[in-house]
């Protein structure tokens, strides 16, 4: 088993009154597809945004790469070599494709950017993930259809060289050629020694591409075990009740909110 | 969720298969479409398009504005209370650009604020303020402790240094410095000089927005409430340091001519070469150099033809205002200073907008200010700078209305100054929603306003016909603005 190249130990969550994440130990391994799977409002989306440094911990350690690590902000992470495409996506739609891609991290001199290096680059990196039908990357986002924004924010992350790319269901707004797309990307993302993180509704995909797969419940971690060790029907009762036979929580009654 | 669904491939496709089902390189083309050197007439058929889907820019602006002007042309020509052609006379034109620079001037800083999705309607009476100071200063031979008093004069001075202070809070290091030359300036008490009184103006116009920024950025405050509070209490500063039924003359030959003066005819013509040779070198070295490395570009005959129409208007004009408007003895001709002095805050603003970092987070800001902060943006900072440059650039404004009238008034900024420069952007085409808007938009917006308060006037129109029209034609710019996010919604999903 590989070294992690990101982990949780012990994050807890709350946003005012309501805990959103107890106690949460998350692994990932580089060259790796780690599934993140749980029920609307486990807490997948929060825990994302918490290694993403949009939400800081309120309890707990990430190690990156072995190393204990303070992710505050964006920046933060962006640093370490973390992408992330939000559920949301965080497109600015009055910007281009362009724009939006390189948001934050513009190409060029501070007084002078270089608008011809960034068209080129957000260029290739779209092609390689063959978007089809727009008709030019210099489009404002408010143009595209969902399916296109989606690849769009998927885009924005690929372009960097990045250790660690967690995607919140980008597969939500694709069409079936599309989603087949990024479950490739997301594969070969893997196969080029990327940690990814497959944040997704849909057991056949999550089934396709994990090498492992976490289980969310009610913001409790309730089981991280080998794709190829579980069934779809384990999975599933793992997502909606929190245990399945020998896995998961040993007594699920006794959970509280 | 218990029934699980295979997913519905093209193809069935062996697990593992991600090389095989890679199809990226074979797509390269289908971004290939905007690199083709498009036709003219593609071109043209994209922007109706454009169009139709409501991207209509600047556009309604300035066809509403050639319509404005043949329509007063017509009226004051024909109509019997009309002054039988003073309108379309050299001296009107000239005396029109003169009268519109200082609201322009204003409307061009607002749409900062309004990229931002903010408003700010503290500019106006801010911009009060900083000509009541430069006046003063002006008036009182640099003793402003002795205009001001000891407690006005040392609350003021505290008032800057708590600027500095909360600039370097939001980490805006420029506009600390620019408050502290504010500080130096008052402190020192220098000998009356136009330049460092404009100077003075201008720093003391950072002060004021730095508030704003403060207040709006790092504590979060709405905008609207925290700078209508503002506004009112500006415009008690402006009393104060005035005083009510005051007035202060401002006979200076320096700042009286920043907006009566004219530049001479050479003077005249060489702005029109550096000017509209710029236009034409930036705009034609930008088309070779993405034609080069097969950028997205604009056909080059229709940037042939912009950059042609740029340059043979230019020549129009500066011919016409070379030519002697007085009627008297005493010949009045050249360009108004006021031109390139809007020409230069246009070219840098509109720089700054669209080429830096800077502005390209401004427009991130105002389209989707979480998206901004996912981005790693440190948006209090873009949120507090718009504000400091609004009311840096409406202090500019206030130096040429300010030179404009000769004297400084405590109306001076106050009424509808703020309310039309608001109306100059958003009829100019720049959204109040945010995200949408350009610095060009400012000027077209603000010269729709000045035509119509002129024409008007010289159709010996009552100030209620003024004011109804002008509140009419900012709804029209209001209804396009709204219909034209409708059809962008529309057209899209
Ligand atoms: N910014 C927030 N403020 C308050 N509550 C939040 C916030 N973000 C998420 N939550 C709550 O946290 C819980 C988990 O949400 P989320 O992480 O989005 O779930 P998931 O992505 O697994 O569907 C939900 O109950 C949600 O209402
Ligand atoms: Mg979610």
């Amino acid at each position: 088993m590989t070294q992690p190249i990101l982990a949780l130990r012990g994050v807890n969550k709350s946003f005012g009154a309501v805990q959103v994440l107890h106690d949460v130990d998350f692994t990932v391994r580089a060259g790796e597809v780690t599934a993140l799977v749980g029920d609307n409002g486990a807490g997948k989306s929060t825990l994302v945004k918490c290694v993403a440094g949009i939400h800081p911990v309120d309890r707990g350690e990430i190690f990156f790469d072995g190393e204990p690590v303070h992710i505050t902000s964006p920046t933060d992470a962006a640093k370490l070599g973390i992408e992330v495409v939000y559920q949301d996506l965080a497109l600015a739609d009055n910007l281009d494709i362009v724009q939006n891609m390189f948001l934050g991290r513009e190409r060029g001199n501070p007084w002078m950017l270089d608008e011809a290096e960034m068209e080129q680059a957000a260029r290739r990196t779209l092609a390689s993930l063959s978007v089809r039908t727009v008709t030019s990357v210099r489009m404002p986002v408010s143009a595209l259809s969902g399916g296109q924004r989606q690849t769009v924010a998927i885009a924005k992350a690929v372009l960097w060289d990045s250790k660690v790319i967690m995607l919140d269901e980008p597969t939500a707004a694709l069409g079936v050629a599309q989603t087949r797309q990024v479950l490739d990307l997301v594969r070969r993302l893997a196969e080029q020694g990327l940690g990814v993180v497959l944040i997704s509704h849909n057991m056949a995909d999550v089934f396709e591409v994990s090498d492992r797969i976490a289980t969310l419940y009610l913001g409790r971690m309730v089981a991280d075990v080998a794709t190829k060790d579980v069934t779809h029907s384990q999975v599933v009762e793992l997502i909606t009740a929190g245990r399945s036979g020998e896995l998961g929580l040993a007594r699920p009654e006794a959970v509280t909110i | 969720m218990a029934e699980l669904k295979q997913p519905v491939t093209e193809k069935p496709l062996p697990e593992g298969s991600a090389e095989k089902a890679s199809p990226a390189s074979l797509r390269a083309e289908d971004f290939g479409i905007d690199t083709t050197a498009r036709t003219t007439r593609e071109a043209v058929r994209d922007y109706v398009r454009n169009l139709r889907n409501g991207e209509l820019g600047a556009l309604p602006a300035l066809a509403g504005l050639l319509v404005l002007f043949v329509l007063f042309w017509i009226l004051d020509t024909f109509l019997p209370q009309g002054s039988g052609g003073t309108f379309i006379s050299l001296g009107n034109l000239a005396n029109l650009l003169q009268q519109g620079a200082g609201p322009t001037i204003i409307a061009m800083g607002l749409v900062f604020v309004l990229l931002t999705g903010e408003i700010d309607l503290a500019a106006g009476t801010a911009s009060g303020v900083t000509a009541a100071v430069m006046a003063l200063h002006f008036v009182r031979d640099g003793n402003l402790l002795g205009s001001l008093g000891w407690p006005v004069f040392i609350l003021f001075a505290l008032v800057v240094v708590v600027a500095i202070v909360l600039a370097l809070v939001v980490r805006i290091w420029v506009a600390a410095v620019f408050c502290a030359i504010a500080l130096v300036l008052l402190l020192i008490g220098f000998p009356p000089n136009a330049w460092l009184e404009m100077l003075f103006a201008i720093t003391v116009g950072v002060v004021l927005g730095t508030i704003s920024g403060f207040l709006v950025a790092e504590l979060g405050m709405p905008s609207f409430v925290a700078t209508l509070a503002l506004f009112i209490a500006w415009q008690g500063v402006l009393l104060q340091f005035i005083g009510e039924g005051g007035t202060l003359g401002l006979r200076d030959p320096v700042i009286f001519a920043v907006a009566n003066g004219n530049l001479s005819t050479l003077g005249s013509w060489l702005l029109f070469v550096v000017a509209a040779g710029g236009y034409a070198f930036v705009l034609l070295n930008r088309q070779r150099s993405r034609r080069r490395l097969g950028l997205v570009a604009q056909p080059t005959g229709l940037v042939l033809a912009k950059v042609t129409a740029v340059v043979v208007l230019g020549a129009i004009a500066t011919a016409l205002l070379t030519v002697n408007r007085s009627p008297g003895a005493i010949e009045i001709s050249g360009v108004p200073y006021v031109v390139p002095i809007v020409l230069a805050l246009l070219v840098v603003g509109t720089y700054v907008l669209d080429r830096t970092k800077f502005g390209r987070h401004v427009y991130a800001v105002g389209g989707n200010r979480e998206a901004a902060r996912r981005a790693g943006i440190d948006v209090v900072r873009i949120r507090a700078a718009v504000f400091m440059i609004s009311t840096a650039m409406a202090a500019i404004g206030a130096i040429v209305y300010s030179s404009k009238v000769g004297s400084v008034s405590p109306t001076a900024g106050g009424g509808n100054t703020l309310l039309f420069a608001v109306g100059a952007a958003v009829i100019g085409g720049t959204s109040l929603f945010g995200g949408r808007g350009r610095i060009s938009n400012a000027v077209i917006g603000g010269a729709v306003l000045a035509t119509v308060q002129n024409g008007l006037g010289l159709l010996k129109q009552p100030s209620a016909v003024v004011f109804i029209v002008t509140g009419l034609v900012l709804l029209l710019a209001a209804a396009v603005d709204v219909a034209s996010r409708r059809r962008s919604a529309t057209a899209t999903r």
